[in-house]
């Protein structure tokens, strides 16, 4: 009974990061009708910006700022440089894009910090079952969700943000700066993925660190329907603690199979996941 | 009159002229040239396959690489326990093994499409390898199987260098499957695919069965990528999890997104590409005498920046540019109404 109350109180921790990273694509997803494929790159270069300001100043907190800094104005890069040409371009196209941005930025980091592994510090002590590392994780999620879920339900710029994804003519005819918007969209999803990044890394950054935390980071939001915040948290959080079972009870290397059992099981029931509404398709 | 005879024919007399420039080619070039001119052949048949299902039937694989992993260790495995099996054998059961792993992954993928699919695909990548950590005593684990395949016949051994030999097998192989993949894409499938990917809901009230479609292709391509790991493992005596990466089923996305998309041709630019820019880039960080990580990651950096360029400005692929450069040949002077498509 002790273990499953641990490995629950463990996959609460890491189901928060898959669930803020998740959230990140969400919102993107939401503006653009884009997945960002090379979001986990994003985290990782500001996890990096993180680790050497970290290094040299000998601060987790101004590490941490630069690396929420550093991801937003990379996001924002990213939409007007790469995402926007592609906005008329075939569904593929898009996908392709970021699959090489993340390459690229993945070249580059191991470049940059080279591919061997750096330690990379928490923001609070680790030790022990459900550490105040852990805490913080789950809490940092938490408050930054609530935060964007409340930004979009209510206030006025949230409101054009919602708009501009849901119908940019429209939008754009009642005054909405649908561009504007879109940007906003990913400078403060690349922010929500920074932190998703700074949680995930721990203890050792390398190049291809967050791979398979991406892998679940898109099984969650896939689980919540792509374009529900709200899904993709609960499915985040469910995700992390199924996936911790299957660590304790299965072994941990069986993991990513598992997330993408799950991940099949659930679209082969509900194609537009678990939370998403069924789109009717024109011919 | 090539014309005229039906497409199987010329398919295979085309496939036997390659083979045989090839094998004067080998002859031609030093062992280490004819290691390379295998590799591009085995990354040839996994793009070739890939352009089926990414190129003709639009359905998005980031995970091919796992199919190239089944493939490798199917042969690992038979060299190893089964070693009375000829080499062809092997690389034939590879070819199943990988397909039989298509016709599951298609049958579960059938009903995604876009992002989905290529998410689920990209677990698959990201997953798979890690198999061989929970079957250590089988697999290896992740230091995986290494071998020796004799499959030189004794009157050729001492006369032709090992990797002359083997460019030869990997080659053969390869052509027999493009030929397979050339008449299903020039035939009643190959239709049935382009018509799925331009409009699945227009297919099937023409009376395409959409999701059998989309499964076969999966099956055709992966069957493909099975046979590429085969190769590879039977080439380099290996099969280890390092070598399946994630970014390994990338870059057989980027070498297809390079060589262009809606065709065959572009599958073989694409994997030349995928070889000689590793030879270049080592060759770049040898005479800019480079740091290690910075020559380690050049290439990924450089399939990178290939995929963007190619996604932004030339979105039909090198082939496409062939092409266009073709139509411009044929005809000197533009017709009224622009160039053809």
């Amino acid at each position: 009974m002790t273990t499953f109350f641990n490995l629950t109180l463990a996959g609460l921790s890491s189901g928060a990061v898959f669930a803020a990273l998740g959230l990140s694509l969400v919102i993107i997803y939401r503006a653009t009708r884009v997945v960002n494929f090379a979001q986990p790159a994003l985290a990782l270069i500001s996890s990096y910006v993180a680790y050497s300001v970290t290094k040299g100043t000998g601060s987790y907190w101004l590490g941490f700022a630069a690396a929420i800094v550093v991801g937003t104005v990379l996001g924002i890069a990213v939409e007007r440089l790469l995402v926007r040409p592609l906005r008329n371009a075939p569904e593929l196209s898009p996908i392709i894009a970021t699959m090489g941005l993340l390459l690229v930025l993945q070249a580059v980091a191991g470049m940059i910090w080279s591919n061997e592994p750096h330690a990379f510090s928490y923001a609070f002590d680790f030790r022990g079952r459900f550490s105040a590392a852990d805490l913080f994780a789950v809490l940092a999620v938490l408050v930054t969700a609530t935060g964007v879920l409340l930004l979009f339900k209510f206030t006025s710029l949230g409101l054009r943000m919602r708009a501009a994804a849901f119908n940019p003519e429209v939008a754009r005819l009642l005054g909405v700066r649908v561009g504007v918007m879109l940007t906003l969209g990913w400078g403060l999803a690349a922010a929500v993925g920074s932190l998703a990044g700074l949680l995930a890394v721990p203890p050792f950054i390398s190049p291809t660190v967050l791979d398979e935390v991406f892998v679940f980071a898109l099984t969650a939001a896939v689980l919540g329907g792509l374009d529900n915040p709200l899904g993709t948290i609960v499915g985040g959080l469910a995700l992390g603690i199924g996936l911790s079972y299957v660590a304790g009870l299965l072994g941990p290397e069986l993991v990513p199979l598992a997330a993408l059992a799950i991940l099949v099981s659930v679209l082969a029931v509900r194609p537009a996941g678990l939370f998403g509404r069924a789109t009717a398709r024109r011919v | 009159m090539l014309n005229k005879l039906p497409p199987v024919v010329v398919h295979l007399l085309a496939a036997l002229g390659c083979l045989v420039l090839l094998v004067l080619l080998t002859f031609a070039a030093d062992p280490f040239t004819n290691l390379r001119i295998a590799t591009v052949g085995y990354y040839l048949i996994a793009v070739a396959g890939l352009a089926l299902l990414t190129g003709f039937n639009g359905q998005v694989s980031l995970g091919h690489g796992a199919f190239m992993f089944i493939g490798a260790y199917t042969v690992a495995l038979l060299v190893k326990r089964v070693p009375a099996f000829p080499i062809w054998a092997d690389l034939l059961l590879a070819t199943v093994a990988g397909g039989v792993a298509g016709l599951l992954a298609g049958a579960a993928a059938a009903r995604l499409r876009g992002p989905y699919l290529a998410g689920a695909t990209l677990a698959l990548a990201v997953g798979l390898p890690a198999v061989t950590q929970r079957f250590p005593e089988l697999l290896a684990g992740s230091n995986g199987l290494s071998f020796t395949v004799n499959s030189q016949p004794a009157g050729l051994v001492g006369t032709i260098p090992s990797t002359q030999w083997q460019a030869w097998i990997v080659w053969l192989a390869v052509l027999l499957a493009l030929v397979v993949l050339a008449n299903l894409a020039r035939g009643k499938l190959g239709r049935t695919l382009r018509a799925v990917r331009d409009d699945e809901v227009a297919a099937s009230l023409a009376g395409v069965h959409v999701g059998r479609t989309k499964i076969l292709a999966f099956l055709v391509s992966s069957a493909c990528g099975g046979l590429a790991g085969g190769l590879q493992a039977f080439l380099l005596g290996t099969a280890a999890p390092g070598s399946f990466t994630v970014a390994l089923s990338l870059s057989l996305l980027a070498a297809l997104v390079l060589g262009g998309l809606g065709s065959l041709w572009g599958a073989l630019w694409g994997a030349i590409a995928l070889v000689y820019f590793q030879v270049w880039t080592d060759d770049i960080a040898e005479v800019l005498s480079l740091r290690s990580d910075i020559s380690d990651n050049l290439p990924l950096a450089l399939y990178g920046v290939v995929l963007i360029v190619v996604v932004l400005a030339f979105p039909a692929g090198i082939q496409g540019g062939l092409r266009k450069l073709w139509v411009r040949v044929r005809r000197p002077v533009p017709s009224q109404r622009g160039e053809a498509s």
